[in-house]
């Protein structure tokens, strides 16, 4: 039988777990991809080798539909894994995990389809695919060659599986709200709509049509300024606060898609605010991959 | 004789790079096996999904011997250099031969072995391999467009030995990925090596693997009343992805095809790489063709079902994008053009819908299109941009804006204007026809070339980032295509730009053009010198002027016009020309007649170029052929007599200016 939603998220967390990851939570900051959080972006650089998997909840205001689309979400689950320096049986890695949430390769059409993936606001990039299922993109898997605008090395795998799509593939569902979160047989069955449903309607009404942009657009700056004094300041081992400083990136990032999805940014002041928030990104990194060199 | 077999297996190359990829590490390779001298009979190579193959026939065993010369000291230099000569050489002095009093020795370089010469050139090759895009992976230093996993190197059956960045080369390669098992596989050979694969469901070989897809695709489809829809662009993609091809149909909701056709095609495209399928009256069927990279236990029906969910997910997206751009007029989209920028320097859509709507409004009045409908069409030419659609599928720019003006009630002209306004975009692409598709057609290409060259993005060499040499082309082509008389001075005129260089801009591209009609580039170049602006009077003139030249007056004429030209240029070397009015003649008949002739013909040929007739302008030239000859053979020019010289050199002035108002003489060659 197939999958629920919840048990894909536990076959994902066994399987890498057995493959030597971290289990992490989701990180509890806004974040509009998994590999914002800090385990994938700040991790990803320096030279220690890291392997970690979570779920990374997902917000991407722009693209909310009040719920009423049956494929998309403004607010929905990646799987994450990164793991640093890849291995070399990554791909393999990555199609075991397929099996393990009941995707046969040898029934079904596996493809690596072509996808450079870049992320401007981090200032990272990589060279891989999206990795299709019956012509369904499944994940992105990418090879990190810079991130914050430095090189990695070594270099850092990612994956990243739509949990929402690939329970869809996986149930044989066309409507998420339709998905079965747990088990169906329990007494207590709750499908994707009856956990999320009323979170979309409310969240797209606030993020498309109440949210303040005077107030956004002040907390940005906030933000923004916070930055360069979380990197000036000092811990007690006289280590600069990158973690903090790195969370005040995330928020402006979070409050930049907010802007985004009322509609108050205009196209000429688009490249602007990016290349804020990547500076900012930027300097983080620099600060973050000086500590991991000095072993802190 | 050996044959050398190399294949560079990796993770997934992007379907794009592959052709590209063979043909660098053939040429890569042929340049290396040149410069060490190693000739073979033949070499071809193979790319795929996952591996890149290069076999050469025919190579020998080792290099040619060789010997070479080397020049030492002279005869009875100290000592020093001579035994410093010696050690260099590791000769003894006896082996030595003086020449003209300087030491010479010939040392012979045994030639290597080619499996040695072929140890050095691969690694170099694979290290500079020119991938469009590469990376590194793992701990590494390696560059390779994925990770690089094997590779396989076998001379004359053995494996060569070598090493790059712990890659060693082995006689080892993998089947399919999923139809065999991940063992390795050892080969022997390039025969081994193509069947072991074959039987381990990889086929080496695209244009195999193109046959097999389009032959089991068209299978497919017949057996189901259906119709392939050829798109060659989307075979040579698909058989860069798969190893193992396997053609399925899938169906759709029939529902779908009330959308555009256009849009369902291109959801299948651009998104699935599924192939379209006719019905038995031509029009999209619902049913598509994707192509499997493997034979699934159940014949394909999971994958072929899948597929199909994925397509209907997109076309109902699609479908979404549809109704909500219907529901909104495509004219209160015009306020949200200011919100996209077209250029930092040129400002917004908006502003560019503008000035296109003035621009193609005078246009309409140079070639009697109506002038209202034609600003209607130029102002909603570009409000697709803002639609969800166009914001999925950039590729359906104007097509959209076509079907939702047409959906909303607009002219057919100016749907069709809309739909038709950005063509042609290639040199195959039909131009447009209708009167005020050309004016908008013609004001869109006009503006960009205008704006582009207003802060200085004028193409230069290979670089022309706004395809602004396209944009020309276009102008050029449905001008001629249209058979349209227009000024493009007017055109430059009417605009806001100041239109600085472009009319030279022009003036190049319509020599290219016309020399790729095959038109004679000096003749071109002779008709330009005139100064006109009229591309198709232009492009006529050089025509009617070819046959003219070719024909018996002509090609007389023009030696007569240099004759005279090099007679008035020796005497120009003496000292200024006299700068006498020309008069008419007392005598010899010869120059009388001459003089009568040109006196004649030049009204003529005013007249007939007034009225635009070439032809006869060019024939009344015809008949200046015959009194110039007479007047060569028979009239001294430069008379002793300072009065009859001057007016003779008058007289040839006047041959040529009359010529001249034709062509400029000067600049036809042959």
């Amino acid at each position: 039988m197939a999958l629920s939603f919840q048990d894909i998220i536990l076959a994902l967390h066994a399987f890498w777990s057995d493959r030597g990851c971290v289990i992490l939570q989701p990180y509890d900051v806004e974040v509009g991809a998994g590999t914002l959080h800090p385990a994938t972006v700040l991790r990803a650089l320096g030279p220690k080798p890291w392997r970690a998997a979570y779920v990374q909840p997902s917000r991407r205001p722009a693209d909310g539909r009040h719920g009423e689309n049956p494929n998309r979400l403004r607010h929905f689950h990646q799987y994450q894994v990164i793991l640093k320096p890849n291995p070399d049986n990554m791909q393999q890695l990555y199609l075991d995990s397929l099996q393990a949430i009941g995707i046969d390769p040898k029934l079904h059409d596996i493809r690596f389809v072509e996808d450079d993936w870049e992320n401007p606001t981090v200032g990272a990039w990589g060279l891989g695919w999206e990795v299709w299922c019956d012509g369904m993109e499944i994940s992105q898997y990418t090879y990190f060659q810079q991130v914050g605008g430095l090189d990695v090395s070594p270099v850092a795998g990612e994956l990243t599986y739509g949990l929402e799509r690939l329970a869809l593939y996986v149930q044989g569902v066309d409507n998420v709200f339709d998905l079965a979160f747990n088990d169906p047989q329990s007494p207590d069955f709750k499908t994707y709509g009856d956990v999320f449903l009323e979170n979309e309607r409310q969240f797209s009404a606030f993020e498309q049509e109440v949210a303040d942009t005077d107030m956004l657009i002040r907390q940005f700056h906030d933000m923004e300024a916070m930055v360069p004094r979380l990197l000036a300041a000092k811990g007690r081992r006289g280590q600069p606060l990158v973690l903090p400083a790195f969370d005040h990136v995330l928020k402006a990032s979070h409050l930049f898609n907010l802007l985004d999805a009322r509609g108050a940014i205009a196209v000429a002041e688009r490249q602007s605010y990016i290349g804020r928030i990547r500076d900012l990104c930027r300097e983080c990194a620099v600060a973050w991959v000086k500590l991991e060199e000095a072993g802190a | 004789m050996p044959e050398l077999l190399l294949e560079l297996f990796s993770e997934e190359i992007p379907a794009r790079m592959q052709a590209g990829a063979a043909r660098d590490l053939e040429r890569l390779v042929a340049v290396e096996l040149a410069r060490a001298e190693l000739a073979y009979d033949s070499v071809s190579t193979f790319a795929g999904p996952r591996r890149l193959t290069l076999v050469v026939e025919g190579l020998p065993a080792r290099q040619a011997d060789r010997a070479e010369e080397l020049k030492g000291p002279r005869v009875g230099a100290p000592e020093q250099a001579l035994a410093g000569f010696l050690r260099k050489t590791g000769l003894g002095q006896e082996a030595l031969v003086d020449r003209d009093g300087v030491w010479f020795a010939t040392i012979a370089r045994a030639g290597r072995h080619t499996a040695e010469v072929i140890a050095e050139i691969v690694p170099a090759v694979v290290r500079a391999f020119p991938w469009p895009k590469s990376m590194t992976w793992g701990s590494g230093t390696l560059r390779w467009v994925r990770p690089l996993h094997r590779i396989l190197c076998l001379f004359d059956g053995d494996v060569v030995p070598f090493d790059v960045d712990g890659i060693g080369a082995a006689d080892l390669t993998e089947g399919h990925r999923f139809m065999s098992n991940a063992a390795p596989i050892r080969v022997t050979g390039f025969e081994d090596y193509r069947t072991a694969l074959l039987a381990r469901f990889v086929v080496l070989d695209v244009e195999e693997r193109k046959r097999r897809i389009l032959e089991g695709a068209r299978a497919a489809c017949s057996a189901r009343g259906l119709t392939l829809v050829d798109d060659p662009g989307l075979l040579d993609e698909v058989a860069g992805m798969v190893e193992w091809p396997v053609p399925l149909i899938g169906d759709m909701d029939p529902a779908f095809l009330a959308l555009p056709p256009e849009v369902v095609r291109t959801s299948m495209r651009a998104h699935q790489r599924y192939f379209a399928v006719a019905g038995e009256d031509g029009r999209l069927a619902p049913h598509f063709v994707v192509v499997a990279n493997l034979e699934a236990a159940d014949g394909g029906a999971l994958i072929a079902a899948g597929a199909a969910r994925v397509l209907s997910a997109r076309l109902k997206d699609a479908q979404f994008f549809w109704e909500e751009d219907l529901a909104k007029p495509l004219e209160s989209r015009l306020e949200t053009l200011k919100g996209v920028t077209f250029h930092a320097k040129l400002g917004t859509m908006f502003q560019r819908v503008g000035r296109i709507e003035v621009l193609a409004g005078i246009i309409a009045t140079m070639i009697e299109a109506s002038p209202e409908k034609t600003v209607e069409a130029a102002r909603l030419a570009k409000a697709d941009l803002t639609t969800a659609m166009v914001g999925e599928f950039p590729e359906l720019q104007g097509v959209m804006g076509g079907y939702y003006a047409a959906a909303q009630g607009a002219d057919p002209g100016v749907a069709a204007a809309i739909r038709d306004h950005y063509r042609p975009q290639g040199p195959s692409e039909p131009v447009p026809t209708a009167p005020l598709s050309v004016a908008v057609a013609l004001a869109d290409k006009m503006d960009s070339i205008l704006a582009f060259f207003s802060i200085g993005e004028a193409p230069t060499g290979s670089r022309d980032p706004y395809a602004l040499r396209r944009a020309a082309l276009g102008v050029i082509r449905i001008v001629l295509e249209n058979g349209l008389t227009l000024s493009l001075n007017q055109v430059i005129g009417s605009s806001q730009f100041d239109g600085e260089g472009v009319a030279a801009f022009f003036a190049d591209r319509l020599k290219v053009q016309l020399r790729d009609r095959g038109a004679r580039h000096d003749l071109v170049d002779a008709i330009l010198a005139l100064g006109d602006d009229d591309i198709l009077r232009i492009a006529k003139r050089v025509e009617i002027l070819s046959e003219f030249l070719d024909g018996e007056d002509g090609g007389n004429l023009l030696a007569a016009y240099r004759r005279a030209g090099n007679i008035l240029a020796a005497e120009a070397r003496k000292g200024p020309l006299p700068e006498a009015m020309l008069r008419r003649p007392k005598g010899p008949a010869e120059e009388l007649a001459l003089y009568e002739a040109v006196m004649s013909f030049q009204p003529v040929v005013w007249s007939a170029l007034e009225q635009d007739d070439y032809a006869v302008a060019l024939a009344a030239l015809a008949g200046l052929r015959a009194p110039v000859d007479a007047f060569f053979e028979a009239v001294l020019v430069n008379s002793p007599v300072a009065a009859e010289r001057a007016n003779r050199l008058a007289l040839l002035n006047a041959v040529r200016e009359v010529m001249g108002l034709t062509a400029d003489f000067a600049r036809i060659s042959g």
